[in-house]
C-alpha cells in the first residue's frame, strides 16, 4: 500500500498574534511552529496501516517556506519513509491554489490513500483535502474518527452534529482526519536519528492563479468587561435577575 | 441584478436549521442587488414538501431533486448536482453552510466549478467585482476579510451566525434530475446513528450548558443535565479534558478541535477557560461562568460570574431557572 500524508506547519495558538504593517499578514516573529495536530493524527493513521499490512510506503508532503522541512522531518521521525517539500516563500490564502500544487505532485505517485488533516487552526478552511480528491478523481471521506480497511475497501466513521455516520468507500481515496481517530506517537530518539538520513526532496511548488486574497486582518472587538455577581448559591437570585432583565435570555 | 444560489441541507427527511440560515443569508444578498434566490433541495421521494418552509425564509425558486439514492447525504451525487445547477444558473454567489455536511460538500463543488471558496464565513457582501467575506482565523483571535474574485463565489456560512428572517412569498417549485447515476457513488453511507431526537444539537440550541473537569466525574454531569432540563431549550457541551476522559462523547466537545457555537446564552460550569476552549464559544451572546477559583481565565470572558462550588451553585441555579420558566 502506497500512502501519502499532507502536513502543514502551523503557529502555536497560545500566542498573541500581531498584524504586520502590510495589514494582510501576521507577524511571525516570536511565534512557535509545529505540525498541525490533525496532520500528526493523519501521519499516525498512515503508519498504523503500513505496520498492519507489514509493507508499503508512507510519503509526507508539505508546501511552504524552507521551514516546512522541519515539519516533514518530524513526520519522518515518527516513522514515515520519505518527504517531499514543495517550496514557496509566500503562499496565497487560497486553499484551492495549495490543493492544485499538491495535486500536481501527487498525481503520478499512484497512491492508494492520501491523508490530510480535517482542517488547521490558523486558516481553518479545511478545503485542501477534498479539492485534491476532485482534481485527482479519487473517492473522498472527510473528518473521519474511525477507520477500517479490508480487501481494498474501507469503512470510516464520521461525527455529525448529534449523529454518527458510517461510510464505505473504494480505493484510491483521500481521507481527512478528525480528532479521536488515534493518538499520535512521539518520535523516539532512534526515530529522530533515523529521520536525518531519510530522503527529503525539495522542488518549487506549482502555484497557479489565486482567486481568494486577504484584503485586511483585524482583531475581534473586545467583549465588554463582565462582573462577578457574587459567591456561592447566595449569588443565584441576582444572576437570574440579570439574565432576565439585563441580558434578556431567560 | 444577481441571482443567488443556496443549498438546503436535510437529514432523515427534515430540513436542518442551517438550510434556513443559508436561504435567509442568500435573500439578503439577492435583495441588495435585486436578484432572485434559487434553492437546491435533494432527498428521497416526498422531500418536495419541505419547499414551502424554504419559501417562507426567502426562496423564490426551489429546485427539487428526488431520488432513492439521495435519502442520506450522498457526497458525490450532491456535489455533481449542485455544481451543475450553479453552472447552468449563472449565479453570483452560492451559499452553503460550514456544517459537518457542508465542510464535506463545498470544496468538492468549488473544485468542480474551478472557483474561489471560503468557509466559516461570518459576513458576506457583494462589492463591485468581488465578493468580500469575513472569516475568523487563528481560532478566532484574528478576523480576516477575504476577497473572492471568481463568479460564482462559493461560501460556507458559520452555522448559528445568521438570524432567521421570515418572508411571506411562496416559492415556485421546479423538479430537477440528478447528474449521472446517484447510486454509483464510490462513497456510500451504510448507517446513520442519530442521537435521541429529543436532544437539541449544541450548534442549534439557544442555550448551551457546558461542563468541565470541575464536575469531577461522568456522574457529576447530572448537575449539568438537570440545569439543561430546567431551561428546556438547552443543549449540553463539554471541554476536551472531559471528552478525553470519556465522561462525555467527543460530539459534545466545544473548542478549537471541537464544535464552534454561538448561542444566546452559554453557561460554563467548572471550566478553566483554556484558549482552545474559548475558540469554540467566545462569540456567544451572553456568557456565564461558575468556577470555584476566582482567578480562572474563564471569568475574563464571562459577562456574569459566580465564584463557588458547582455542587452548591448548580442545584440552586437549576431550581431558580425552573421557577423563572414556570412564571412565563
Ligand atoms: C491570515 C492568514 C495569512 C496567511 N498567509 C500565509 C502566508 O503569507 N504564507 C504562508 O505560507 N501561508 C499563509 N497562510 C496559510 C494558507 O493560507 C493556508 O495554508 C491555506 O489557506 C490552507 O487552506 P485550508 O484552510 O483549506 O486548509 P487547512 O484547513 O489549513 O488544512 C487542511 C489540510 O490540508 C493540508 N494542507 C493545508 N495546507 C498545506 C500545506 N501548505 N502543505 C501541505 N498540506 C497542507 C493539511 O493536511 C491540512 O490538515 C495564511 C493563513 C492565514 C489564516
Ligand atoms: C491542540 C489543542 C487543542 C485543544 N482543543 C480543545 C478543545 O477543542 N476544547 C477544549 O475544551 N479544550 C481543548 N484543549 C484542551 C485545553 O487546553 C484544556 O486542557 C481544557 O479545555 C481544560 O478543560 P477543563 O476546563 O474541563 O479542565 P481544567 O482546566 O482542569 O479546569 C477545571 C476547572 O474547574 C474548576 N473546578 C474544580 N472543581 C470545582 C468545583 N467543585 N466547583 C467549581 N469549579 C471547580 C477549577 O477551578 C478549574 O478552573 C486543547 C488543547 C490543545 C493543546
Amino acid at each position: 500500500m502506497k500512502i501519502a500524508v499532507c502536513v502543514k506547519r502551523v503557529p502555536d495558538m497560545d500566542a498573541r498574534f500581531r498584524i504586520s504593517a502590510d495589514g494582510t499578514s501576521l507577524d511571525e516573529a516570536g511565534l512557535k511552529f509545529d505540525i498541525n495536530d490533525f496532520d500528526a493524527w493523519a501521519v499516525e493513521a498512515a503508519l498504523q496501516l503500513k505496520e498492519k499490512a507489514g509493507q508499503g510506503e508512507v510519503v509526507v508532503l508539505s508546501l511552504g517556506p524552507a521551514a516546512a522541512q522541519e515539519t516533514i522531518r518530524k513526520a519522518l521521525s515518527m516513522g514515515a519513509d520519505r518527504g517531499i517539500h514543495l517550496a514557496a516563500d509566500r503562499i496565497p490564502f487560497d486553499g484551492f491554489a495549495i490543493a492544485r500544487a499538491l495535486a500536481a505532485e501527487l498525481k503520478d505517485g499512484s497512491y492508494d490513500l492520501i491523508f490530510f488533516g480535517k482542517m488547521s487552526p490558523d486558516s481553518s478552511n479545511g478545503i485542501v483535502g477534498p479539492i485534491v480528491a476532485e482534481l485527482l478523481d479519487y473517492a473522498c471521506v472527510t473528518a473521519i474518527s474511525g477507520l477500517e480497511m479490508a480487501d481494498g475497501r474501507g469503512t470510516a466513521k464520521r461525527e455529525l452534529e448529534g449523529a454518527q455516520e458510517f461510510v464505505e468507500f473504494t480505493l484510491p481515496a483521500v481521507l481527512t482526519v478528525d480528532e479521536g481517530l488515534n493518538t499520535a506517537r512521539y518520535p523516539s530518539l532512534k526515530g529522530i536519528m533515523a529521520a536525518k538520513k531519510k530522503t527529503l526532496e525539495s522542488k518549487p511548488a506549482q502555484l497557479g492563479d489565486t482567486m481568494v486574497t486577504i484584503k485586511s486582518l483585524a482583531m475581534p472587538p473586545d467583549r465588554p468587561p463582565g462582573k462577578i455577581v457574587g459567591e456561592g448559591a447566595a449569588a443565584v437570585p441576582e444572576l437570574v435577575r440579570l439574565l432576565q432583565t439585563e441580558a434578556k435570555v431567560l | 441584478m444577481a441571482n443567488i444560489f443556496a443549498f438546503a441541507e436535510q437529514r432523515a427527511g427534515e430540513l436542518r436549521k442551517v438550510a434556513l440560515e443559508n436561504v435567509t443569508a442568500a435573500r439578503a444578498l439577492a435583495d441588495a442587488t435585486g436578484g432572485e434566490v434559487h434553492v437546491l433541495l435533494a432527498g428521497s421521494a416526498g422531500i418536495a414538501q419541505k419547499a414551502e418552509q424554504l419559501g417562507k425564509h426567502g426562496a423564490d425558486v426551489v429546485l427539487v431533486c428526488e431520488h432513492d439514492a439521495l435519502k442520506d447525504y450522498n457526497a458525490e451525487a450532491i456535489a455533481a448536482l449542485a455544481a451543475d445547477r450553479i453552472k447552468s444558473g449563472g449565479y453570483r454567489v452560492a451559499v452553503f453552510s460550514t456544517s459537518a455536511q457542508g465542510r464535506d460538500l463545498i470544496p468538492r463543488v468549488a473544485a468542480k466549478l474551478g472557483v474561489g471558496i471560503v468557509t466559516d464565513v461570518t459576513d458576506a457582501r457583494i462589492e463591485g467585482d468581488a465578493v468580500n467575506v469575513k472569516h475568523p482565523v487563528n481560532i478566532g483571535k484574528v478576523i480576516a476579510t477575504a476577497s473572492i474574485a471568481s463568479t460564482p463565489a462559493v461560501i460556507g456560512l458559520r452555522p448559528g451566525n445568521t438570524t432567521l428572517v421570515e418572508n411571506t412569498k411562496a416559492a415556485r417549485v421546479e423538479q430537477v434530475q440528478p447528474v449521472g447515476d446517484p447510486s454509483a457513488s464510490r462513497v456510500k453511507v451504510k448507517e446513520m446513528k442519530q442521537g435521541t431526537s429529543a436532544k437539541l444539537d449544541i450548534g442549534e440550541a439557544p442555550v448551551v450548558i457546558a461542563g468541565g473537569r470541575g464536575l469531577k466525574s461522568a456522574d457529576g454531569f447530572k448537575l449539568v443535565d438537570d440545569l439543561a432540563d430546567a431551561f428546556g431549550n438547552a443543549a449540553v457541551g463539554a471541554t476536551r479534558a472531559v471528552c478525553d476522559d470519556g465522561w462525555r462523547p467527543h460530539s459534545e466537545q466545544i473548542g478549537q478541535t471541537g464544535r464552534v457555537v454561538s448561542p444566546d446564552l452559554y453557561i460554563a460550569v467548572g471550566i478553566s477557560g483554556a484558549i482552545q476552549h474559548l475558540a469554540g464559544m467566545r462569540t456567544s451572546r451572553t456568557i456565564v461562568a461558575i468556577n470555584r477559583d476566582k482567578e480562572a481565565p474563564i471569568f475574563k470572558i464571562a459577562d456574569y460570574g459566580i465564584v463557588g462550588d458547582v455542587a452548591e451553585v448548580l442545584p440552586a441555579l437549576t431550581a431558580a431557572v425552573r421557577e423563572a420558566r414556570k412564571s412565563h
